[in-house]
């Protein structure tokens, strides 16, 4: 069975769930080898999840080069693996990193890429929502090897408990993979609440919530969910939220197992960063708002009042 | 400093857009077309550096003749001349054939760096700085929320989930922004009647020496198989708050086992 090489997303010795997702959408195409690239140490603690989730064969790459310089040390490593493998296909996960790291490949191996799938089928098929959601499109590549990036939570991860067996490889950088050099990692707002992007619930807030100090309603009902914080963009653009949370066209897209909109009226372009959510849930005074159009449950009324209801509910439920 | 800055026409977000269906390719013809509204930054952030440092700045798109209207636009707001890939063979061009057709066309301008937005509005790829950056050996600067250029030295500060990475490289380099990095300006009425004596330059495949076999659909190294209009999405249930609507979202969360 050829190789699908999968690109692991870590961050602090942990497996990031999206890759459990990519190791689970892998398994149907070929035998999912997992790459690593990461600082010298990062790899050691990642292989037993890997081999649960079905990694046959694990490949480390460390290297401090990897601190250093974005994108392309993992660009260097898949490049080389594609090469050596002739794998069947590369998948990766649609982050921003993700998507930059899977354009480079496909530039070097002169090879067709599809961003952004919501499914993967056995022969390398994808299935892309384009234009805000209106439209369903399933591609192919048809040039070198499929080189796919998965929307994060568009698979459900499941265990497939195999030995996984280690190999290392080196990162080899040329001038033009080391032109661009990282000199800080600035972390402005350090949270405890999970990463907008690929978090399993999302709780956004909109212009309805009328002030920057109003979002503390946002915040509490997300941390009593679990979930991260998104924002509109009339959010983000009146400055009562940073413009990294903003959900939509111009922002972060997300597909959530729930996502809950929050006095947001439900503009195309916030639209087109949230319609393939699973669940969505939302509050507005304006029944003619277009939000209602896509909600699976919808509260119109004050969010001043349903909010906070809803948090100490949750609170109840929960505890 | 002698900058490129890319511009895509796009159809309006805010209308129905679709692929044609004949080939699956953006339909163009039947709603309005309007530059990528990121692009918008990139250009402002083109003319804020020349004005900073001197130089020129050159347009570049690729598109049909009809997105002579978006170079327009953006020699209005201020940039010098602007250089037209248009040519039918492109038609239906993938995104590494569209990047490799544009640093083609790069090849042929002098420039320490390439600006462009962070993702166009219709295919939403967010790959054209890597894929530039790659095809023309150059650094990768994007995602940039703020630039600063002293000397042959590029500073940007590139937007993170937390916060930022400060990331530098040497001109010339290929610089991404996001709509955080500036307010773009309106063009002015002088600006829009100087706009249409600028020299707007047109390039084929053949001018750009691409090898006619590796452009367009026919060659394209990806193929929409199937498209098909979202299914209307079941019409969910909404209730007015009577002083319990929170409570009846929490039994509507249980019940669907998301609490």
């Amino acid at each position: 069975m050829a190789a699908v090489l999968v690109l692991v997303e870590h961050a602090e010795g942990t497996v990031k769930k999206v890759t459990l997702e990519l190791l689970t959408a892998a398994r149907r195409l070929g035998d999912p080898v997992a790459v690593v690239v990461g600082t010298p140490g990062s790899a050691a603690p990642l292989v037993d999840k890997l081999g649960e989730y079905g990694a046959t064969t694990v490949v480390t790459a460390e290297s401090d080069d990897v601190a250093t310089h974005l994108v392309t040390p993992a660009v260097a490593v898949l490049a080389s693996l594609v090469a050596s493998e002739a794998p069947a296909a590369v998948l990766l996960a649609s982050s921003g990193e993700g998507k930059e790291i899977a354009a480079r490949l496909s530039i070097r191996t002169r090879s067709g890429i599809l961003t952004d799938a919501v499914g993967l089928e056995a022969d390398g098929t994808a299935t892309q929502s384009i234009f805000g959601g209106a439209v369903t499109v399933r591609s192919r590549v048809r040039t070198g090897t499929p080189i796919v990036t998965l929307r994060p939570n568009s698979v459900t991860p499941e265990a497939a408990p195999t030995q996984a067996t280690t190999r290392s490889v080196d990162v080899t950088l040329d001038d033009a993979g080391r032109a661009a050099t990282v000199l800080e990692r600035v972390v402005e707002k350090k949270g405890s609440r999970p990463a907008l992007a690929d978090a399993s619930i999302v709780v956004s807030g909109g212009r309805g919530l009328g002030s920057g100090d109003n979002f503390t309603l946002v915040e509490g009902l997300a941390d009593s969910l679990g979930g991260a914080v998104g924002a509109s963009r009339a959010a983000t653009d009146a400055g009562w939220y940073p413009h990294q949370n903003q959900v939509g066209q111009t922002g972060v897209t997300v597909s959530p197992q729930l996502y809950v909109a929050v006095g947001i009226s439900g503009a195309i372009q916030h639209r087109a960063g949230m319609q393939t959510s699973k669940t969505i849930i939302a509050v507005n005074k304006d029944p003619e708002a277009p939000i209602f159009e896509l909600a699976d449950f919808g509260v119109v009324g004050d969010l001043f009042q349903v909010v906070p209801q809803l948090t100490e509910e949750v609170g109840k439920r929960r505890s | 400093m002698n900058i490129v800055v890319l511009v895509k026409q796009v159809p309006d977000t805010w209308a129905e857009r679709k692929l044609s269906e004949s080939d699956s390719t953006l339909d163009r013809e039947s709603v309005d077309a309007v530059m990528n509204e990121i692009d918008e930054y990139a250009v402002e952030e083109a003319l804020r550096l020349k004005e900073a440092h001197g130089g020129e700045v050159t347009v570049l798109t690729m598109g049909p003749e009809k997105a002579t209207e978006t170079i327009r636009k953006a020699l209005s707001m201020g940039a010098d001349k602007a250089l037209h890939v248009s040519d039918p063979a492109l038609h239906g061009s993938c995104a590494v054939q569209t990047a490799e057709t544009l640093a083609a066309a790069l090849r042929t301008v002098p420039h320490d760096l390439v600006v462009l937005g962070s993702e166009s509005t219709d295919a939403r790829l967010s790959v054209m700085a890597a894929m530039l950056s790659e095809a023309l050996g150059l650094p990768q600067l994007s995602g940039a929320r703020k630039v600063e250029v002293d000397g042959s030295t590029v500073t940007i500060e590139r937007q993170t989930d937390t916060g930022f990475d400060r990331v530098q490289g040497s001109t010339p380099a290929v610089v991404s922004v996001v709509e955080k990095i500036n307010e773009p300006r309106y063009p002015s009425f002088k600006g829009i009647m100087a706009a249409k004596k600028k020299p707007v330059t047109t390039m084929t495949v053949a001018d750009l020496g691409l090898d006619p076999g590796t452009v367009g659909l026919a060659n394209a190294t990806s193929e929409v198989v199937e498209q098909t209009p979202r299914p209307p999405r079941q019409a969910g249930q909404i209730v007015k708050d009577e002083g319990d609507g929170g409570a009846k979202i929490a039994e509507f969360l249980a019940a669907q086992k998301l609490l």
